[in-house]
């Protein structure tokens, strides 16, 4: 079997006699005995290293991996500059617990400083958070934020990832909000509808919009935050962080709070974790922010210094009266996004950003042209949806074929596709070869 | 040192992405962002220095010993580093067909079923993030549990006084009103304040056990069975597990829901503070309400996904923090069933190895046995010298030793609570054992330097204070 514990058996039964017990059970005894576990858990014997590995490589051969990927939807297939792994694998990031003790801690605290400040850079606000759990859980912790006595209720568009719609339900399950869906129009928010409900609503609390949506298109964010704030309730944008390089800021917009999920920065799609959750505010909504803020100060010689800050919002002090139940984050993925955002740089970004909607531009008028039609008309980022007329499933068997992994089947007739700097034109013509070859092989 | 946004100058930057082939197709200008993007402007060889000297002012489970109470720091194993970067993990999209990702549907099943079995329980969900994640998604199964009966005059959770501030917050994010009830001078459950606090409005009660001063709960059979006569459920915070793994399991102490932390008992690192896993297992009357996707099937007929008839919904998206999962499952994998209860009874017998040899100077808040930690109190030592528990945990910054938990549990004045796990050998044990014994001789002798201590860190103590009332929390460009 195989073992972490240093100490030999000699050594363990000289401490156990040192510590005054005569045997392992006898030091047990502090625990009665009709709820001690009489037989040997029911788990294999322990392994090797040799053995555990090819155990863990044999699971993981076990799953398709894909040359080309096609598919995004809340996870992003961008380049991951090879400083990032060398960085965050740094045992000293690795292994530290949440920086509580400062003096041994200001690498790690210095790094979430920074990290803030480029959140804070990209989303235009004044303040972020050390980090979330993911995007959905961002989202659906933005909404006790914008709660007061008088403002309850939660709306939020249906042209979101459904998966965040699911999470920001689960959680107003928990807190007794209710939360009210806005209905779409053509690929988009419908702004008349979202304008009629919150008039009508006196208790509105917030409105949470994603930018670019769930179908890539880009909403009309601007006015959307227009309507919101002329109904009293606070303002919620869900951003792609990658977009934030070009796109127009939530702070721009007139946000209240940008959340978001922060795996394109550097993270791989990895089945859907870890990612990191990122959070947003301007300065006047900074104690409403769940989660570990880092502040700078001095210390009694007057050097610079980091420390985590304003935690009279948090659980270990403020008990049931928190901001939020948060304590562990997602602090390593948050360095990761430090890393690549420094690597890639303003430009580097902007390029990342540019690269991937010029391509998706590219493959959805490529697509079109073999008989898969845009569904919508609006403007998008990276992501769009097309008809699929000869079924979804049979296009992506196809590409699958030939190790591509196809865009998102939303219904047995429509696929929301994905591009990144990753794809390159050659993989983009094959995807609509694929397509033209079985869509007019059908028509034939 | 300077911040990254104080090295580089402008131009600098790294050659990562090629020239676009396609036509570039640029942002309509309605929507495309007007302030300029600050980001630092820096070389490969920069960027790569500053973090490696960032590193060299960070203190992790590698660099020295880390008994900090009720997190369970024990060595983070590379063999599971190696198992979660293999790209048949790294590279799958969470939105695969189920066909394609049997290889993590297993991952996540061999989990789950150990989980389950290492806890006493019938199923688990690895979809929480984090302990207080599961915490959350544990109580709103105890929530959907009554709301589902129909039974919705339940609305308070029985938290006991000297439990994590995380276990109340948790029961107010689920829209319970938490009756804190006082826990007796052993941490242990008041059965007499727990018997006047139940009623029918009782939701359920949160309890970890192990409790926060170190000692089982004798009476835990009598406490499930309170609460259940009662109507409620019982939460297991599985924070101490690191104490009873293969040795006592809560779901045969009458839990009916609990979280583990594979950041803390399955060796999974904590990374500055996350990600981690809380993994929430529960009886077979709550599989009904668990998250996400529920896999089903086996590796001979292949796994499916399937969603529970009354889930709770999401907690999350996707499948939890898969990669984490992956280590948790090579270190359970490695342990087995041998290795599980050895690493427990080696956790315990180290604390009470530290207890033993520390008790004749420092008072212990309740000198007996311990499980896998113990709390001592510094009351007395504050009183006759004025060196407080955190001029000591600052005293022990200059002998690389990352201080114990201060002040925790609430119910022991001037608390210092360690956790020295089972990856510790015998010498850094004896090691830190001199050194808190030469902590409290020079409390005696030269308190003042103790006042003042770290003397040998990169900063001394920060002005906290300051940083609260003035709030500088990122680097602004001029």
């Amino acid at each position: 079997m195989g073992s972490y514990v240093p100490n030999t058996d000699r050594e363990q039964q000289a401490m156990l006699k040192e510590a005054g017990y005569k045997s392992f059970d006898d030091m047990f005894s502090c625990i009665p005995d009709e709820v001690k576990l009489k037989k040997p858990l029911n788990l294999p014997s322990g392994l090797s290293e040799m053995e555990v590995i090819r155990k863990m490589e044999e699971l993981s051969e076990k799953n398709v991996t894909y040359k080309h990927i096609f598919r995004g939807a809340g996870a992003y297939n961008h380049y991951i500059p090879a400083i990032v792994k060398s960085v965050t694998a740094k045992e000293e990031f690795v292994t530290t617990y949440t920086p509580y003790q400062a003096e041994i801690s200001q690498g790690v605290l210095q790094s979430i400083f920074e990290y803030q400040t480029m959140m804070c850079e990209l989303t235009g606000m004044d303040v972020a958070n050390a980090s979330h759990y993911d995007g959905g859980t961002a989202a659906a912790e933005s909404i006790p934020m914008c709660q007061d006595r008088k403002h309850k209720t939660a709306y939020v568009s249906s042209t979101t990832h459904p998966a965040t719609i699911q999470v920001m339900k689960t959680y107003c399950f928990g807190s007794n909000t209710k939360l009210v869906e806005v209905p779409e129009k053509d690929g988009l928010t419908d702004k008349e509808a979202l304008k009629r409900m919150l008039s009508e609503d006196p208790e509105a609390a917030c409105f949470y919009v994603q930018q670019p949506n769930f179908y890539g298109n880009y909403e009309d964010a601007v006015e959307i935050g227009e309507i919101v704030h002329e109904a009293g309730a606070k303002y919620v944008m869900g951003v792609n962080p990658i977009a934030l390089a070009i796109m127009k800021t939530p702070a721009e917009c007139g946000a209240d709070v940008a959340v978001g999920d922060g795996q394109p920065l550097g993270m791989p799609i990895a089945y859907g974790g870890p990612y990191l959750g990122f959070m947003a505010v301007p300065k006047t909504m900074m104690r409403r922010l769940p989660g570990r803020i880092v502040g700078e100060t001095t210390d009694h010689d007057g050097n610079r210094a980091y420390v985590l800050t304003l935690q009279a919002r948090e659980q270990h002090i403020r008990r049931e009266k928190a901001s939020s139940n948060i304590c562990s984050n997602q602090a390593l993925c948050a360095l990761t996004a430090a890393v690549y955002m420094a690597a890639m740089g303003a430009d580097g970004m902007a390029e990342a950003a540019s690269q991937s909607t010029s391509k998706a531009h590219y493959l959805k008028d490529k697509l079109a042209e073999a008989g898969c039609k845009p569904q919508f008309k609006a403007e998008f980022f990276n992501e769009f949806v097309t008809d699929c007329p000869c079924g979804s499933g049979a296009l992506l068997d196809a590409l699958a074929d030939k190790g591509i992994l196809g865009g998102l089947p939303i219904t047995d007739n429509a696929i929301l596709w994905c591009t990144t700097e990753m794809n390159t034109k050659a993989e983009m013509d094959q995807v609509a070869a694929v397509a033209a070859a079985l869509i007019s092989g059908k028509e034939a | 040192m300077d911040l990254i946004f104080e090295i580089g100058s402008e131009g600098r930057k790294l050659s990562l992405l090629p020239e676009c082939d396609v036509p570039k197709v640029e942002v309509p200008e309605s929507l495309s962002r007007k302030k300029e993007l600050h980001l630092p402007q820096v070389s490969e060889n920069e960027l790569s220095r500053h973090y490696s000297k960032l590193a060299k002012r960070s203190h992790g489970v590698n660099d020295g010993f880390y008994p900090l109470g009720s997190c369970t720091m024990k060595y983070n194993p590379k063999v599971n580093e190696l198992a979660a970067s293999l790209n048949g993990f790294t590279r799958v999209h969470p939105l695969q067909n189920e066909k394609t990702v049997q290889g993590s549907m297993e991952v996540i099943k061999m989990t789950e079923n150990a989980l389950s079995e290492i806890a006493g329980m019938d199923a688990f969900t690895l979809q929480p993030a984090a302990g207080a994640h599961g915490e959350f998604t544990g109580l709103l199964l105890i929530k959907a549990y009554h709301t589902d009966r129909g039974d919705t005059r339940r609305t308070k959770i029985i938290v006991p006084d000297s439990a994590h501030g995380t276990n109340p917050a948790s029961a107010a994010m689920c829209g319970y009103d938490v009756v804190s009830i006082p826990s007796q001078e052993d941490g242990c459950v008041d059965l007499e304040a727990l018997k006047a606090a139940v009623g029918d409005d009782t939701a359920g009660l949160m309890l970890t056990n192990p409790n926060t001063v170190g000692l089982f709960d004798k009476n835990i059979l009598e406490i499930t069975r309170i609460i259940h006569e009662a109507g409620g459920l019982c939460y297991y915070d599985g924070a101490n597990l690191n104490a009873v793994m293969g040795i006592a399991r809560p779901g045969d102490m009458g839990f009916d829901t609990v979280h583990f932390n594979l950041h803390k008992t399955f060796s999974t690192p904590h990374g500055g503070g996350g990600p981690g896993a809380g993994a929430v297992g529960c009886k077979g009357f709550l599989t009904q309400f668990l998250p996400g996707h529920h896999i089903t099937g086996d590796a001979e007929t292949g796994f499916h996904y399937e969603v529970e008839p009354k889930t709770i919904g999401a907690v999350k998206n996707f499948h939890g923090n898969f990669l984490v999962i992956v280590r948790a499952l090579t270190y359970i994998l490695t342990l087995g069933k041998e290795g599980v209860p050895e690493a427990s009874s080696n956790a315990v017998l180290n604390a009470n190895y530290m207890r033993v040899k520390l008790a004749d100077i420092y008072d212990i808040a309740y000198d007996t046995t311990c499980m896998h930690e113990f709390v001592m109190s510094l009351e007395h030592l504050k009183n006759k010298t004025g060196v407080s528990a955190l001029d000591v945990a600052k005293g022990l910054l200059d002998y690389g030793i990352h201080p114990p938990t201060m002040y925790f549990p609430l119910i022991v004045e001037e608390a210092l609570m360690i956790e020295p796990t089972e990856t510790e050998p015998k010498e850094t044990l004896d090691e830190a054992i001199e050194a808190l014994r030469a902590l409290y001789q020079q409390a005696q002798d030269d308190p003042e330097a103790l006042h003042n201590a770290p003397h040998n860190t990169v900063i001394g103590r920060p002005d906290e204070v300051g940083a609260a009332r003035n709030t500088i929390l990122r680097y602004i460009w001029e």
